[in-house]
């Protein structure tokens, strides 16, 4: 639901092709959207310095305008021809439950904890 | 000659002729490192115990014949490789108490060949940075001049080896964070080809891009290690299936015929007017070792910074959502529901570039803007890939500089981040396109290196090397030391 609710907030009427439309400096809500959307708590001083930053990084991507790329497949991969390889459906990993759970913040009872989700 | 001067493959002959034991070398390089630490800050955690174990390990296998090139050989590891039992912290707050339940492939390799580890570098927090004033554990100071910065990413692993901390170190290149920092220390860097070194246990950045690779002294060194490295390995879904070639046989071979590209966008105004003269001195010691020059251009290079910008923070918000403060890393104090806790501990444990990065990324993967942004970036990337492709059916290799000016002061880049990734406009197309790429020293400006780059066709490591090998046969810019660590 909120990623939806703030997908809505982001969505243009239509979606842009064109950066030049884009480059412009961000308000500080947007910057609480997106932080929001990454998860990350921001204090209220780092606003403004994102705002400034994520700015000028916009306004610096957007020379990818430039580029004629009507006819262009985009590239996801660096090696041409590079499939994802499957392997047997056989149980390959051992039980190993305890040495990682060794690095998380709160376990009990061989599960990880987290603050009450359901009341 | 001192042993800490000495080359990996030097240290490996004193081995096998009894010189000196692995215990030796190794107390050498701990008693180096011990003493560089307050003045470089370039390693993280030091392995003092477990190394001599190893090293002692090394000292019998030697002893009993049972010995590979590199046994015995002390190294350091770049921190974003996982080292069962040894905490692993990528630079960062939220791994700070990380410890891996398991070793990267590129560890368990070279530790497999005999390699001895003294301790993990120092990096740029995640990978993200190109000056190492990204890390958490604090900035890495170059070893040629301690107002500067070592470059980055992989600035602990550069300034280990030019300060002769141990005689290589592993690295990571995502967009030039082997090649830069080798750069402007005047090491030798070795950025492989993607899919050619496994990245798994390499924690992850922009998986698209990242390359697992080897810092060291000298062309022959990175052949040695990249030797032991490379090769396919199941656990990664990228990794190449495809033999690894002996890159040391191939060394020597004649130049005679080579033809050498020289990137018109490589040579253009940002370019330092001194670093230039330096990279041209070096293409006529090439002339002189039969290679032919000839000017190829790869007219959408100028837009692989913006592109790469797009991409990696892309696939960087992506990778870093598992940090989440519940299965492993940083947890704030008392949450008050899950959504608090995700935040904040995310807010606390990541710091302002790794935090800017995330937020770029999630704004070009959100909804409206996936195809302006993220979907015209990978376009780009085509077409510089295209062009590189295009370039390496007239040239053997690319020769130019790995970046625009030597070393720069600590702060200095800080408050722009667009300023900084600037740094990177001569390393980030070999990312894009995926080809390897390596710097070698090639002389100073004003007493800091300068570093030449070399950029080869995919899995082209061999004449890379070569063509670096034999540069360093005529030359010693490779062979000289920072003061106060001869």
């Amino acid at each position: 639901m909120i990623l939806r609710c703030f997908s809505h907030r982001f969505r243009a009427s239509a979606p842009y092709h064109s950066l030049a439309i884009l480059v412009m400096a961000l308000t500080a809500s947007q910057i609480e959207n997106i932080a929001h959307l990454a998860r990350l708590e921001l204090k209220q001083a780092e606003v403004p310095v994102y705002q400034e930053t994520l700015s000028r990084i916009f306004a610096f991507v957007g020379e990818l305008d430039r580029a004629q790329t009507a006819s262009v497949a985009p590239m996801a991969h660096p090696l041409p021809g590079l499939s994802q390889r499957l392997r047997p459906d056989l149980a390959t990993e051992q039980d190993r439950h305890e040495l990682y759970q060794a690095n998380a913040p709160q376990v009990s009872a061989a599960l990880y904890l987290v603050p009450k989700v359901i009341e | 000659m001192t042993v800490h001067g000495k080359t990996v493959a030097q240290l490996s002959e004193g081995l096998r002729r009894k010189e000196f034991s692995s215990v030796e070398l190794t107390r050498v390089f701990l008693e180096r490192i011990e003493a560089s630490q307050p003045k470089l800050n370039a390693l993280i955690s030091v392995t003092a115990e477990e190394a001599l174990q190893c090293a002692q390990a090394a000292d019998r296998a030697l002893a009993s014949g049972n010995a590979t090139p590199l046994t015995g050989v002390p190294i350091v590891h770049k921190d974003i490789f996982c080292t069962q039992g040894v905490k692993t912290t990528c630079g960062s707050r939220m791994l700070e108490n990380f410890v891996a339940p398991y070793d990267a492939t590129v560890v368990a390799k070279l530790k497999g060949a005999g390699t001895v580890m003294l301790g993990k570098a120092n990096m740029d927090e995640f990978a993200m940075g190109s000056s190492n004033e990204t890390s958490f554990f604090g900035a890495v100071r170059n070893p040629w001049n301690t107002d500067l910065v070592p470059g980055g990413s992989s600035g602990g692993s550069a300034a280990v080896v030019a300060a002769r901390l141990a005689p290589a170190a592993t690295a990571t290149d995502t967009g030039g964070s082997i090649r830069q920092p080798a750069a402007l220390c005047g090491v030798t860097g070795v950025k492989p080809t993607y899919g050619r070194v496994s990245r798994y246990g390499m924690i992850a950045f922009a998986s698209s891009l990242d390359q697992g690779g080897i810092i060291a002294a000298t062309a022959e060194d990175a052949a040695l290690l990249l030797r032991a490295m490379a090769g396919f390995d199941p656990n990664d879904s990228t990794s190449v299936e495809r033999d690894v070639p002996d890159y040391l046989s191939t060394l020597q071979a004649p130049l005679q015929g080579l033809k050498i590209g020289l990137l018109k966008e490589f040579f253009d105004k940002g370019l330092d007017a001194e670093v230039e003269r330096r990279i041209r001195d070096a293409l006529g010691v090439y002339e002189k070792l039969g290679a032919t020059l000839r000017e190829v251009s790869l007219p959408n290079l100028p837009l692989s910074v913006p592109a790469y910008y797009v991409v990696a923070p892309a696939e960087c918000s992506s990778n870093l959502a598992r940090f989440d403060g519940v299965r492993f890393g940083h947890r704030c104090e008392n949450p008050r529901d899950l959504m608090d806790l995700y935040k904040r501990s995310r807010g606390e444990g990541f710091g302002a570039e790794v935090k800017r990065r995330i937020m770029t990324g999630t704004y070009v993967l959100s909804a409206g803007y996936y195809d302006a942004y993220y979907l015209k970036a990978q376009k780009v990337r085509r077409l510089i890939a295209d062009d590189f492709a295009r370039a390496f059916t007239e040239v053997d290799v690319v020769i130019g500089p790995t970046t625009p000016t030597p070393a720069f002061a600590i702060g200095a880049k800080t408050s722009d981040p667009v300023t900084m990734y600037l740094n990177d406009i001569y390393t980030i197309g070999a990312n894009l396109a995926g080809v390897p790429a390596m710097s070698l020293p090639c002389g100073f400006v004003q007493g800091l290196p300068v570093g030449l780059q070399i950029v080869a066709p995919h899995f082209g490591e061999a004449r890379m090397l070569n063509v670096a090998h034999l540069y360093q046969r005529e030359t010693d810019w490779h062979a000289r030391l920072p003061e106060g660590y001869a």
